[in-house]
C-alpha cells in the first residue's frame, strides 16, 4: 500500500516570486536556504534565512526568539534579589559578569557601598569568566571551521579548572548566583586564593600551546582573513561593543572608559585590531586572555581582608523611586541593565541590554558577498549566546 | 609440510602453498588456475575488511587521545569490539530510500565505490612474488581503476533527488578530479627513474640487490632501506604531493568538505542510511588503504624493511621477517598520519581547495619532474643538494605567489 | 616557511597524544559511574529540610512554616501548608512541604532568607525517577534529613549554623 495515497490533499500554494539575476546572460533563481534552528555548529537555537545566488549570499535575515523565556517580565513579578538567579541564565557562559552588572545597577539605584574585598573578588571572578568565555569561544570558532573538536576540547579542559574554582566559591559551576547587592554572597573558602593562583599561573602555558596550534595555521588564516569585514563607521553606528568593536579598531573598553569597580587600580592594555575581519576578532580574544591573566595576577597579589558584603537589608528591600542604568564590559560586549523603581519591592521596569543581540544586527552587512560556508564562520566570530539574545 | 614451509622461508608462505597445491592438482590445470586465483583474492578480501574494522577503532581511539579523552572502552577490552558493535548497528538500521530517487543508481552507488577500491589492491606487491596481478603497466592500471571511484560519488549525489546532495556531489567530483593531476604527476618521477610501470620492478629499484644478497647483516639491513625513493629530493617532494593529493582523493580531512556539513547536511551521503552508509565508509577506507599501499610501493620501498636473511635458509633472497609485515606496518603508519592530520587541521573551503590543487600542487609536481630528470643526469653529490635547494625555492616562491592576496602578517597594537 | 603553522599544530597534537598516556592533566576524562559522581563540600543541588532528632524526624524539623521561602523562591517551586493541632489552632510546623525539583533551579535564595536555619542545600544529584511528575515532586518526608547528614555534606557551613543556633539559644535562654 502506498502511504502517499492516504495523505490528505496538500494545499496549492501560489508560485514564489523569485528575483531573476541576469548578470552573466544566464537567468538564475535565488536559492533560499533556512539554516534552521538546529545547527551542526553550535551557538544555540538560531535561524538564518539566507538567500543565495549560486554560492554567494545576497540576503540574510537572522530569526531568533526560540529561547525567549520572559526574563524581563518575570523580573517585574519577583523581588530584586530573586531576579539575581535569573540573570545567571542570560549569558549562561558568563554568569558571574551578568550578576555583577545587575548588582551594580541596583547599587547605583540605591547608593549601597561595596567593601574593598568584595570589589577585588568581583574583579577576580569577572576576569576568570572572561578567560573561560574567550577560551571556549575560540574553541567553538575553530570547531565551526571543521577542526573535529580538538582545540575545543583543549579549551574545555582548561575551562574545567575555572569552573571548579567557581563551584568551590559559590556552590555551582555555571549558575553561580554569587553576587549580591553590596558585595558577594559569602566569603571565599580558605585555600581558594592559592588554588586560583595555581590556575592562573598554569594558564600562560596552555595559551602558548593553544596559540601554537592555531595562530599561524595556514588553513585558518586563509579561511578567516578578509572574511566578514566590519568597517569602523558601521560598527560605531550600529552600537557594536566588546571585542567585535575593538577588532575594527575602535578604542572603547568600558573597563577603561567607566572605570567601574576598581579597574583603575590595575595595569592592563587594550588590544586593537586593524581590519575587523574574523581573524582579527579571533586573535583579539586570544590577546585579551593574556591581559586578563595579568589583571588576575595583580588582583590576587593585592586582595585585602575584610567583609564581603556591605550594610544592606536582605528582605523587604525597597529602593527609592528612580531609575538607573549600569553597564559592564562583559566578555561579549557591553552588558547593561536599566531599572526603574517605583518604591515597591519589585521593579517597575527591568530591561537588559544584551550585547549579543546588538552585535547580531550587523550580521547581514558582514555576510553579504561571501560564500555560505563563510556565513557560519562569521556567525561564530560574532560570539552570540542565545540565552542573551532572546532572554 | 606447511610447517616446513613456514620455518624455511616465512616470507613466501602463500607462494609455497600455491606451488604445493599445484603439484597436488597437476592433473587438472583449470583447478590449478582456480587455486591461484583463490590464493590471491581470498586473503585480500578477508584481510582488508578486517583492517577497515581495526582502522575505525584506531581512528576513534587516536582522535580521542589527541583530544585528551579515552575513546571507546566499554565494548570489549579497550573497546576492540566496538567495530563489531557498529557493524551490527548498521545492519539493523532501517534502509530508507527516498521515493523520488533513481532507485538503480541509488542502490549501485555504494557497490560501485567498493569495486574499484578492492580491484586496485591487485597491482600492489605485498611481498616478493606475492602480487595478485602482476601487470606490466601496474601504476597506470591503478590510476585508471581508481578514477572510476569518482563516478559513484556523483551517482549518490544525483540519485538522491535532493538539491543539497547534488551540490555536495558536484563539489566532490570537482575535488576528486582536480587532485588526480598532482597525484599522477608526482608518480611520473618514480616511473621515469625506474624506467618501468611495473610495481614489482619499482620495488626492486628501491633495494640495493648486491648488498641484500651478500653476507654482511648490517649491509643487508641498510640495503633494504637506504635506496627508498623518499630519501631523494624529488622522491620526498613527490611523496608529499602524493600524500596530500591522496587525502583529497579519499575525501579525508582537511579535504572532507563533501561529507561534512556542506550546506549543513552530509552532502552526497545524505539519503543513505544503515548498511549502505557503512559500505560508503568501507569504500572510503579501503581506498585509503589502496592509495597508502601505492604510496608505500612507489616511495617507501614497498615490502622492504630492515631485514636480515635467516641463517638456516639457502635461498639468497629469503627474509627473516616477512615482507608483507613491513608493507602493512608502513601502510598503517600512513593511516596513522592521516588520523593525526584529521585531529589537527580544520577544513579547507572549496575554492581554496581548487586553488591549492591547480595553482600550487600542479606547478610543484611539474617542477619536480624536471628536478628528477636533472638528478638522473647529474652526479649524486651535485644532484642531491641542488635538487633540494631548487625544490625548496620553488615551494617558497609558489607559496608566496599564492598568498599575495592575504596581505602582510598582522601586528596588533594596544590602545 | 610555508606550512610552519600546520607543522606547529601537528606537534602540539602529537605532544598531547603521547602526553595522554603519561600525565593525568592530559587525560582529563573521568568515567561515570566509576568516578565523577562525587561532589565537593560546596556543591548545591536542591534544598532539604533539617531535623535535629533522629528519633522524631518530622516532629523535630526546624521549619516553622513561616512561608518566607515560598514567597521569595524565584520560580515558585515550594508549596507549604501549615499544620493545625488537635483543636484546629495553627502550630509552628508544616503539614505539607512540597518542592517540585523539576522547577527548582538550585539558586539557594530560600536558604538565604530562612530565619530559622531550617532549609539548606543538598548536594545529592542522582535523583532520576521513572515517573515524570510523581518522582520529581518531593514531599516533606523525602526532604527531611538529619543535622548529622548536613554535617557530612557541608561540614564548615554546618558548624557555623550550629554556632549561630547555640548563640541564639543562649541569648534566648536566660531571658
Amino acid at each position: 500500500m502506498n502511504p502517499a495515497s492516504t495523505l490528505p490533499e496538500s494545499p496549492v500554494l501560489p508560485p514564489r516570486d523569485y528575483q531573476v539575476y541576469s548578470g552573466d546572460d544566464l537567468a538564475t533563481n535565488v536559492l533560499e536556504v533556512a539554516m534552521g534552528p538546529q545547527h551542526p555548529s553550535t551557538h544555540g537555537v538560531f535561524r538564518m534565512d539566507v538567500s543565495l545566488d549560486g554560492e554567494t549570499v545576497v540576503k540574510l535575515k537572522p530569526v531568533f526568539g526560540y529561547l525567549h523565556r520572559n526574563h524581563e517580565k518575570i523580573a517585574e513579578n519577583v523581588t530584586y534579589l530573586s531576579s539575581m538567579p535569573y540573570t545567571d541564565r542570560l549569558d549562561y557562559f558568563c554568569s558571574m559578569t551578568n550578576n555583577w552588572a545587575y548588582a551594580m545597577t541596583v547599587e547605583k539605584l540605591t547608593g549601597i557601598a561595596v567593601p574593598e574585598r568584595a570589589e577585588y573578588i568581583r574583579v577576580i571572578m569577572a576576569e576568570l569568566t572572561r578567560l573561560q568565555n574567550h577560551a571556549s569561544l575560540v574553541g567553538f570558532f575553530v570547531n565551526d571551521l571543521g577542526a573535529s573538536g580538538t582545540p575545543l576540547l583543549y579549551a574545555m579542559r582548561e575551562r574545567e579548572h575555572i569552573l571548579d574554582l567557581f563551584e568551590w566559591a559559590s556552590g555551582a559551576r555555571m549558575m553561580c548566583n554569587y553576587f549580591r547587592f553590596g558585595g558577594c554572597r559569602n566569603d571565599l573558602p580558605p585555600g581558594w586564593l592559592q588554588q586560583c593562583r595555581k590556575v592562573v599561573d598554569a594558564f600562560p602555558a596552555f595559551m602558548d600551546e593553544f596559540e601554537k596550534l592555531l595562530t599561524e595555521n595556514e588553513i585558518i588564516i586563509s579561511r578567516t582573513q578578509k572574511v566578514g569585514i566590519l568597517p569602523r563607521p558601521l560598527a560605531i553606528n550600529a552600537g557594536i561593543t566588546g571585542p567585535m568593536l575593538r577588532a575594527s579598531g575602535v578604542d572603547y573598553d568600558i573597563r577603561k572608559v567607566d572605570n567601574y569597580g576598581i579597574y583603575n587600580r590595575f595595569n592592563f592594555r587594550v588590544p586593537l585590531g586593524e581590519v575587523g575581519d574574523c581573524y582579527d576578532r579571533f586573535m583579539l580574544r586570544l590577546l585579551e586572555m593574556h591581559e586578563s591573566v595579568s589583571i588576575l595576577k595583580q588582583a590576587l597579589d593585592s586582595i585585602p581582608e575584610g567583609p564581603v558584603i556591605g550594610d544592606v537589608k536582605a528582605r523587604n528591600f525597597r529602593p527609592k523611586v528612580g531609575e538607573a542604568y549600569g553597564r559592564i564590559e562583559a566578555p561579549k560586549g557591553e552588558l547593561g541593565f536599566f531599572l526603574v523603581s517605583d518604591g515597591s519591592p519589585k521593579p517597575y521596569r527591568y530591561r537588559v541590554r544584551p550585547p549579543s543581540l546588538i552585535n547580531l544586527t550587523v550580521l547581514e552587512d558582514m555576510c553579504l558577498g561571501h560564500k555560505i560556508a563563510d556565513a557560519v564562520i562569521i556567525l561564530g566570530s560574532v560570539d552570540i549566546v542565545l540565552g542573551e539574545v532572546d532572554r | 609440510m606447511i610447517l616446513n614451509t613456514l620455518l624455511d622461508n616465512p616470507d613466501q608462505i602463500l607462494v609455497n602453498l600455491f606451488h604445493q597445491g599445484a603439484a597436488l592438482l597437476q592433473a587438472c590445470p583449470a583447478l590449478v588456475i582456480a587455486l591461484g586465483i583463490l590464493l590471491s583474492t581470498v586473503p585480500l578480501v578477508a584481510i582488508f575488511p578486517a583492517c577497515f574494522a581495526i582502522t575505525t577503532w584506531l581512528e576513534r581511539k587516536g582522535l580521542a587521545r589527541i583530544q585528551n579523552r579515552i575513546g571507546p572502552n566499554r565494548a570489549g577490552w579497550f573497546g576492540l569490539l566496538q567495530p563489531m558493535a557498529d557493524g551490527i548497528k548498521m545492519l539493523l538500521k532501517e534502509d530508507i530510500v527516498p521515493q523520488t530517487s533513481d532507485r538503480l543508481a541509488h542502490f549501485l552507488a555504494p557497490v560501485l565505490l567498493l569495486i574499484p577500491a578492492f580491484t586496485v589492491l591487485s597491482v600492489l606487491p605485498f611481498s616478493r612474488n606475492m602480487i595478485p596481478a602482476a601487470a606490466d603497466t601496474g601504476v597506470i592500471l591503478f590510476f585508471a581503476l581508481g578514477s572510476i571511484s569518482t563516478l559513484p560519488v556523483f551517482m549518490a549525489g544525483w540519485s538522491s533527488h535532493n538539491k543539497y546532495s547534488l551540490l555536495g556531489g558536484m563539489r566532490a567530483i570537482a575535488q576528486m578530479v582536480s587532485y588526480e593531476i598532482p597525484l599522477v604527476l608526482s608518480t611520473v618521477t618514480v616511473v621515469m627513474l625506474t624506467g618501468s610501470l611495473n610495481t614489482v620492478k619499482i620495488v626492486e629499484f628501491q633495494q640495493v640487490t648486491h648488498w641484500i644478497e651478500g653476507s654482511n647483516p648490517a649491509l643487508q639491513i641498510l640495503g633494504q632501506v637506504l635506496k627508498w625513493n623518499v630519501f631523494t629530493p624529488w622522491g620526498f617532494t613527490g611523496f608529499l604531493i602524493f600524500f596530500i593529493s591522496s587525502l583529497a582523493e579519499i575525501n579525508r580531512c582537511p579535504f572532507d568538505l563533501p561529507e561534512a556539513d556542506s550546506e549543513i547536511v552530509a552532502g552526497h551521503l545524505t539519503e543513505y542510511s544503515g548498511f549502505k552508509y557503512a559500505l560508503f565508509f568501507m569504500g572510503e577506507y579501503v581506498s585509503a588503504f589502496a592509495i597508502s599501499g601505492l604510496a608505500v610501493t612507489l616511495f617507501l620501498g614497498g615490502w622492504s624493511g630492515p631485514n636480515i636473511r635467516p641463517w638456516w635458509s639457502e635461498d639468497p633472497r629469503a627474509l627473516l621477517i616477512p615482507g608483507f609485515v613491513w608493507f602493512f606496518l608502513k601502510m598503517f603508519a600512513l593511516i596513522l598520519i592521516m588520523i593525526w592530520i584529521r585531529g589537527t587541521l580544520p577544513r579547507l573551503r572549496v575554492d581554496h581547495l581548487m586553488a591549492f590543487a591547480w595553482k600550487f600542487l600542479m606547478p610543484l609536481a611539474l617542477i619536480n619532474i624536471f628536478i628528477a630528470g636533472a638528478y638522473y643526469y647529474l652526479p649524486h653529490w651535485i644532484g642531491w643538494p641542488a635538487g633540494l635547494i631548487v625544490i625548496y625555492a620553488c615551494y617558497e616562491g609558489l607559496g608566496r605567489i599564492n598568498r599575495r592576496h592575504l596581505g602582510p602578517k598582522r601586528i596588533y597594537r594596544y590602545a | 616557511m610555508l606550512g610552519k603553522g600546520i607543522i606547529n599544530g601537528l606537534t602540539v597534537t602529537a605532544w598531547n597524544f603521547f602526553g595522554s598516556y603519561f600525565s593525568k592533566s592530559r587525560l582529563t576524562t573521568v568515567q561515570y559511574p566509576e568516578g565523577g559522581n562525587t561532589v565537593t563540600a560546596f556543591s548545591r543541588n536542591i534544598p532539604f529540610l533539617v531535623f535535629d532528632d533522629a528519633n522524631a524526624p518530622i516532629d523535630s524539623l526546624r521549619c516553622v512554616a513561616c512561608k518566607i521561602c515560598e514567597k521569595e523562591c524565584p520560580p515558585q517551586c515550594i508549596y507549604i501548608v501549615q499544620d493545625k493541632d488537635a483543636n484546629g489552632k495553627l502550630i509552628k510546623s508544616p503539614k505539607i512541604f512540597d518542592i517540585d525539583i523539576s522547577v527548582c533551579m538550585g539558586c539557594q535564595i530560600c536558604v538565604e532568607v530562612c530565619p530559622f536555619e531550617s532549609i539548606k542545600m543538598d548536594s545529592h544529584f542522582e535523583l532520576a525517577g521513572r515517573d515524570r511528575f510523581a518522582d520529581l515532586l518531593l514531599h516533606r518526608e523525602q526532604l527531611a534529613k538529619s543535622n548529622d547528614y548536613y554535617h557530612k555534606i557541608h561540614p564548615a557551613e554546618a558548624r557555623e549554623v550550629d554556632d549561630r543556633l547555640a548563640a541564639k539559644q543562649k541569648k534566648a535562654g536566660p531571658a
